[in-house]
């Protein structure tokens, strides 16, 4: 592959992440002239003391949340298709998700009943949903890698991610049914996902954490790209395979959980934006990889929350837009797996 | 049977595999050498126990017993990096390297030499590139490996362990998926790499007149789950040949070095 290739697709997809940026930052609920962001960037403020809240304490923190979303969960997906050797691997077909949000339905239940004022209140309170989700997404990730090691097949890593996932969902059924109406009504609201449940408070926090893990990621292109020859081949190159693969479970963990506490579990951008980045760069080499995947994946992320504030009669849910996205897209992947240099 | 000359021993080595707290052992009392130079070829029945001779040797899994040694240092007790910089390893196992042209994946193999985030230099490009002129694949530099053919991903991922610069190469059924023309030159390869190149390259193989008449060295198991060792001259002469399919109803053929009914 060549380097002007490489070179060409990133300018691209950071110019098209400045220009859905500023689409999000112009297009909501409520009008502002142009003119009035522009004094509200620039710190003069536009007069309207509405419009001010609306872009620096929703938009803005609204865009920060759906890019770093869609890099982590997209990074989430890359690494676990390479762990796993598996292209329809994903953060949400694994149940990697649906773990996390059991985690939060079991943290929420066990604070009070009540999913309403998640992540209002106190610092406290966020940091123990957030540790749920982490345990969550961990526990079945263990469970993942115990299977892989007596399931051979791809596809029945898939099943057990799914049979996983099922699980999952029937418990978090039983606690809503012994939660309050209240609580249930939060948890429903909260599965539909949404970009806009982070605070300018808790965007250290939340900032903080998925930029360290997908600096996580890109130190471990080398063994990931080891990892694509197999564990045997990866283990003759001098690759520790099974402290590199808990190494990049833990990356992909921490990454899912924090985004599924703070805007839900988000379908598809996981599993579809590594093939994006594949190939629109025409490689599976990791060190082009990781960089393509985290930006496409903000990409996508702002594409959808577009999407979603574009509606004249309110918000549409996030996860009513990522399938419209990605099943197209997984559809195109399986109809061309012939063609598609790195299924051969 | 350990000879000075040897690169690689192995000393009382047993191998076989691990079922729950049961061991079973399928050879036994292993003392093998591999000399710098010197092509050998693992021969036996499916089941005899090929493959798990070679993931032992390659410390892919632990031998029941024993130890092995490469320039009198103990392999088991070595980090997988030291290991890595030692023996190359070629196995048939499918690759998800499609989208990774010949030079990128034959770049893989200089993993053992390069820093954190794997990133070649001049000298890493130019073994990489020397390396597939060695085998033959400098052709196919820059295409991807899903364009070629099984016999030129093979010798890509022969070129991938050369740039890997270990003394020795591990090659598990190398030529067990390809035709006719691809076997005899990858064969003629390995034997030109082990000659010109000083490597010692220990192949497992189903293609016996092949072997015999290319490797310099054989190991036959035996279906008693022996383990002959000589040249082909000397096996043929011991007879050691019909040992190697006894239960089955075909002979070995001095005339012809293979097997008939």
């Amino acid at each position: 592959m060549t380097y002007r290739r490489y070179a060409v697709t990133l300018v691209a997809l950071t110019l098209l992440l400045v220009l859905l940026a500023v689409a999000c930052l112009v297009f909501g609920s409520v009008d502002i002239p142009a003119s009035g962001i522009v004094d509200i960037l620039s710190g003069k403020g536009s007069g309207n003391k509405a419009w001010d809240i609306i872009i620096l304490q929703s938009r803005i923190p609204m865009i920060a949340t759906a890019a770093l979303a869609g890099a982590a969960l997209s990074i989430s997906g890359l690494l676990l298709q390479t762990t796993f050797n598996n292209p329809l691997a994903g953060p949400s077909i694994l149940g990697v998700s649906s773990g996390a949000g059991l985690g939060v339905a079991i943290v929420i239940l066990a604070m009070g009943g009540t999913l309403g004022g998640l992540f209002g209140e106190s610092v406290g309170s966020y940091m123990a949903i957030l540790l749920g989700a982490l345990m969550g997404a961990g526990v079945v990730l263990a469970i993942l890698i115990a299977f892989s090691a007596i399931v051979r097949s791809n596809t029945m890593l898939l099943i057990i991610g799914i049979l996983v996932s099922y699980l999952t969902s029937s418990v978090v059924q039983l606690l809503n049914s012994v939660a309050t109406e209240e609580g249930v009504h939060n948890y429903v609201a909260w599965g539909f996902g949404n970009f806009s449940g982070v605070s300018v408070d808790q965007m250290p926090v939340y900032a903080g954490i998925i930029i360290v893990a997908l600096v996580g990621a890109a130190l471990m292109v080398k063994p990931l790209n080891a990892l694509l020859l197999g564990a045997r081949y990866a283990r003759n190159l001098g690759i520790n395979v099974s402290m590199t693969r808990n190494i990049l479970l833990l990356i992909t963990g921490v990454l899912t959980a924090v985004v599924t506490a703070f805007c839900g579990p988000i379908g598809f951008i996981g599993l579809v934006v590594p093939h994006i980045a594949r190939m629109s760069l025409g490689t599976s080499n990791h060190s082009r990889l990781v960089p393509a995947t985290i930006l496409a994946g903000a990409d996508i992320a702002l594409l959808c929350t577009l999407a979603s504030v574009s509606s004249p009669h309110g918000i549409i849910p996030i996860n009513a837009i990522t399938p419209v996205i990605g099943v197209p897209i997984i559809l195109y992947i399986i109809l061309n797996r012939r063609r598609i240099q790195y299924f051969n | 049977m350990n000879n000075t000359n040897a690169i690689f021993t192995t000393h009382d080595l047993a191998v076989g595999y691990r079922n729950g707290k049961q061991q079973v052992t399928l050879l036994n009392n292993l003392n093998l050498s591999l000399e710098s130079g010197k092509l050998v070829a693992l021969l036996g029945q499916n089941g005899a126990g090929k493959s798990t001779l070679l993931r032992a040797l390659t410390c892919d899994e632990r031998p029941l017993a024993g130890t092995i040694e490469v320039n009198g240092k103990n392999l088991l007790e070595m980090s997988q990096k030291d290991r890595s910089r030692l023996i190359g390893l070629v196995s048939t196992e499918r690759v998800q390297a499609g989208a990774l042209t010949v030079t990128e994946l034959v770049g893989l193999g200089r993993q053992p030499h390069t820093g954190f985030l794997g990133r070649l230099d001049d000298e890493d490009r130019a073994i990489v590139r020397q390396s597939m002129e060695d085998a033959g694949i400098i052709g196919k530099a820059n295409e991807y490996m899903s364009s070629l053919s099984d016999g030129e991903r093979q010798k890509a991922m022969i070129a991938r362990a050369l740039a890997q610069q270990t003394p020795i190469i591990i090659l598990d059924e190398p030529t067990a998926f390809l035709d006719v023309a691809s076997r005899i030159e990858t064969m003629r390869l390995l034997q030109t790499l082990a000659h010109d190149r000083g490597k010692a390259v220990l192949l497992s193989s189903h293609d016996i007149s092949q072997s015999l008449m290319l490797a310099d060295e054989l190991w036959l198991i035996t279906t008693d789950r022996q383990v002959l060792t000589g040249t082909t001259r000397e096996l043929v002469a011991a007879g050691a040949m019909n040992r190697l399919f006894e239960n089955r109803d075909i002979h070995f053929n001095d005339q012809i070095l293979d097997y008939s009914f």
